[in-house]
């Protein structure tokens, strides 16, 4: 099987763990993201992400906004997160 | 100054070299590639890894594929299937010959995952080429001798894209049941359904919600959506359902 990239169609969070692993230790995909826009948390793993190896947007469910960004870049590593309130790990994944 | 401890942290994940041991044809689109990489720590069944193929200008094409082996030390079994113009599956699928090395990061995602210890019953609900992170569950489960009830409901076009078609003939006759659906064509005096993934066929297939079942949909985007909000309609916990899209269904 292969996680593709699509304009229109979305993937999970799970697709995301690569290059989230990129920049944090822990895998992320089990953890639980609040969204800013209207305060639904869900495990990163479950929630729709766009995009694909040089850079994703991860989509609340409820509201569509955009909780999480990341993207390569020539410059460097970005990492936007202005659309999520919190982030839940739980403890038997620390 | 505080040092930390850096053995204590989990590895980073980085990128290491894939050796090819064994190329195996499953379907006319879908290989098996049986990969040696000796720093393989193990992997849970469900999880996937990156490729990354470059090309002798320095062009870089990266894509995720599921694990299809149970988790072993050493060894992973990547199920590809070929694209039309897929710029990695078409060499993993295609030209790609035993000894051929590229660069392959993971397990990644510990999400999608079942390990025995989750227990059952399992409801595994796959479309095409879906069905490879829930065949590694399947495995796990026989090789770790669990005896949890376990149900896949299994979506091909037609009876010659059934993928891993013998190895699931024989799982049938090991506390797993295996219900075939062929969306496209059906071969003469084929008994199984021939339709599309529907809520009455999740129904009928599947456990009741008051067994709990843990439930894992893989396949393209809609059929995987369509079956996560039945199954949701139909009473199942929404935790207890997860699900694996990988996109486009146009194949």
């Amino acid at each position: 099987m292969s996680l593709q990239q699509h304009d229109m169609l979305p993937l999970d969070g799970n697709a995301a763990g690569g290059l989230l692993r990129e920049l944090f230790a822990l895998d992320l995909t089990t953890a639980e993201i609040t969204c800013g826009g209207c305060g639904t948390a869900a495990p990163i793993g479950a929630i729709r992400v766009y995009g694909g190896a040089m850079g994703a947007i991860m989509r609340c469910a409820h509201c569509d906004t955009a909780v999480l960004r990341i993207a390569h870049t020539p410059a460097g590593l970005w990492f936007d997160m202005h659309g999520a309130r919190r982030l839940f790990v739980a403890a038997s994944e620390v | 100054m505080i040092q930390m401890d850096r053995t204590l942290a989990p590895p980073r994940l980085r990128w290491m070299t894939a050796e090819v041991r064994e190329v195996i044809d499953e379907t006319p689109r879908v290989r098996s590639l049986v990969l040696h990489l000796p720093e393989w720590p193990g992997h849970k069944a469900g999880q996937h890894v990156d490729v990354r193929l470059t090309s002798e200008d320095g062009y870089q094409a990266q894509r995720s594929y599921s694990i299809a082996s149970p988790p072993q030390p050493g060894m992973v079994t990547l199920t590809v299937e070929r694209l039309e113009d897929g710029e990695v599956s078409s060499y993993l699928a295609g030209d790609v010959r035993a000894g051929d090395k590229f660069e392959l990061r993971g397990p990644i995602g510990g999400y999608f995952v079942w390990t025995p210890a989750l227990g059952g019953p399992l409801f595994l609900v796959a479309g095409g080429s879906g069905i490879v992170p829930l065949m590694a569950m399947l495995r796990h489960r026989a090789t770790a001798n669990s005896d949890v009830p376990a149900t896949l409901l299994y979506s091909s076009r037609n009876f010659d894209d059934i993928i891993y078609r013998a190895e699931l003939e024989n799982l049938a006759g090991q506390g797993v049941t295996v219900v075939h659906t062929l969306t496209r064509a059906q071969p003469e005096g084929w008994r199984g359904l021939s339709r599309r993934i529907d809520r009455a066929m999740l129904d009928s297939t599947g456990f009741a919600p008051r067994e709990h079942p843990r439930i894992f949909i893989c396949g393209p985007t809609p059929m995987v959506e369509a079956a996560a909000s039945d199954l949701r309609d139909l009473g199942h916990a929404p935790n207890l359902i997860k699900t694996e899209r990988f996109g486009p269904t146009g194949r």
